[in-house]
């Protein structure tokens, strides 16, 4: 019966993202250059903000996937903890550049549509604030990759980390919103409420949100097979030295 | 587990360093602060809570990686892990002594160095309060990352970048139960917050660094 474990196993799971992958580096840069383009140079001007409104092709994708990437990892270090699959820890190594890439173009987009709009590039806002705590999350998992040269225990602690860095950031999450009301505007889009913007930038915004997404598969699949292959010289490193 | 903690202690006053450098730490960078913002009373008054908080933080952050590291060089940590008690426990009672040695002194010492930052007058006793509640949190999350970091060379700066997100909450609630109660507003909820973060951190992190410590002693 197939399985999803099936691709724990790093022959097959290389095998299906080699026959993945120009799918959906295609579909990614497909989607991507349908919503930009269009969301760029067919959307009309918002009468308050004027074409500043644009900046939100880049900027609501990337901070969502800033937040999915870190559950990608949560998610990943869980099975790697439960199930041993070595797959699953590099995946979550792979995606954590990926996830902190993502955080940065939402704060620095952020940053610039600020600019203009609230007067500032920058204010102590939760929303804000708790990104920039997610930057600083990212970077010490990263760091302890980095730092421990024992790839198992290295899986080992960074999932460990990532457990306990998700219960804090939710933490901090309230944290913040309890200390400063902020500036940052409600959600823009959400499941269970009417949407508050108009269908004219809605559509170009769902496109780009799904090349986001897209393209963080696609560089996940790519970054885990670099990954997989960095292990696999590894390994050959370590007989070698032994023979 | 009590020989373990009095152990710590001892080692901790013994040994030097560790215990009275905290304290000068924290006296050094609030009597620092007043040099870069400038003496005006009202200024230093309306961010003596956030100084404050801040330099016990970073005074606290000084002696985090004392916690595992002479005991995992001199192989006690080995010992320690075979012991008949179980490691969440020594991860515990280490985190206790890390907190008498560190924490405990630094809340005595507040209030003292909030005369020098001309804190409010009600603020003195939910300062207090506050690092009293504040406080063990920091040193259980420390220890966690004390555990992470223990195999590693160069484990300090480090240590420092995957521990300080996580005090951002603690520090949150306790600068703000100061300040209201600086200000006299209501203080119920920031002191159950941050009451909160310190059980909920005793209950569940040792768990953490003890899983964290098997993987580095593997």
């Amino acid at each position: 019966m197939a399985s999803v474990w099936e691709f724990a196993n790093p022959r097959k799971f290389m095998a299906v993202s080699d026959r993945a992958l120009p799918w959906l580096f295609t579909l990614a840069g497909a989607a991507l250059a349908i919503g930009l383009v269009w969301g760029f140079f067919f959307t009309p001007d918002d009468f308050r903000q004027g074409s500043t409104v644009k900046i939100i092709y880049l900027h609501v994708p990337s901070a969502m996937m800033a937040i999915n990437a870190w559950i990608m990892m949560l998610l990943a270090s869980l099975i790697w903890i439960v199930r041993r699959h070595h797959v699953s820890a590099l995946a979550a190594k792979a995606a954590a550049p990926i996830g902190v890439t993502f955080t940065v173009i939402a704060l620095a987009t952020g940053a610039i549509w600020g600019q203009p709009m609230w007067g500032t590039w920058w204010a102590w806002d939760p929303r804000l604030t708790s990104f920039l705590i997610l930057f600083l999350f990212y970077l010490g998992y990263m760091a302890l990759w980095q730092a421990i040269e024992d790839p198992d225990t290295a899986a080992d602690l960074t999932s460990v980390l990532c457990l306990v860095g998700s219960v804090f950031a939710v933490i901090s999450r309230y944290a913040l919103i309890f200390w400063n009301q902020g500036l940052h505007q409600g959600a823009t889009l959400s499941l269970d409420k009417e949407e508050n913007i108009a269908d004219v930038f809605y559509f170009p915004l769902l496109v780009c949100i799904a090349g986001f997404v897209l393209l963080f598969i696609a560089l996940v699949f790519y970054r885990t097979r670099t990954e997989i292959r960095a292990r696999r010289l590894y390994a050959i490193g370590l007989k070698e030295r032994m023979v | 587990m009590l020989a373990l903690f009095t152990r710590d202690l001892r080692l901790a006053i013994r040994a030097g360093g560790g215990f009275g450098l905290a304290l000068a730490f924290f006296l050094i960078v609030t009597a620092l602060v007043p040099f870069g913002v400038g003496p005006d009373t009202g200024v230093l008054t309306r961010i003596a809570p956030g100084i404050l908080w801040v330099g016990a933080l970073l005074a606290c952050l000084l002696s985090l990686d004392r916690i595992f590291a002479l005991d995992y060089e001199d192989g006690s940590l080995d010992l320690l892990a075979t012991a008949p008690i179980p490691l969440e426990a020594v991860v515990a009672t280490k985190a206790a002594a890390h907190w008498v040695t560190t924490g405990l002194p630094l809340t005595l010492a507040a209030p003292l160095l909030g005369v020098l930052l001309n804190l409010a007058p009600g603020g003195y006793l939910w300062l207090t309060i506050s690092l009293a509640a504040g406080t063990p949190a920091l040193s259980i999350i420390g220890t966690f990352g004390a555990a992470l970091t223990v195999g590693l060379k160069r484990g300090g700066l480090l240590l420092s970048l995957l521990v300080l997100p996580l005090y951002v909450p603690t520090l949150i609630f306790g600068a703000e139960l100061t300040r209201r109660g600086a200000e006299g507003q209501a203080v119920e909820t920031p002191l159950a917050l941050i009451a909160g973060i310190t059980l909920g951190a005793a209950a569940l992190l040792p768990f953490a660094a003890a899983a964290a410590l098997r993987v580095n002693l593997r």
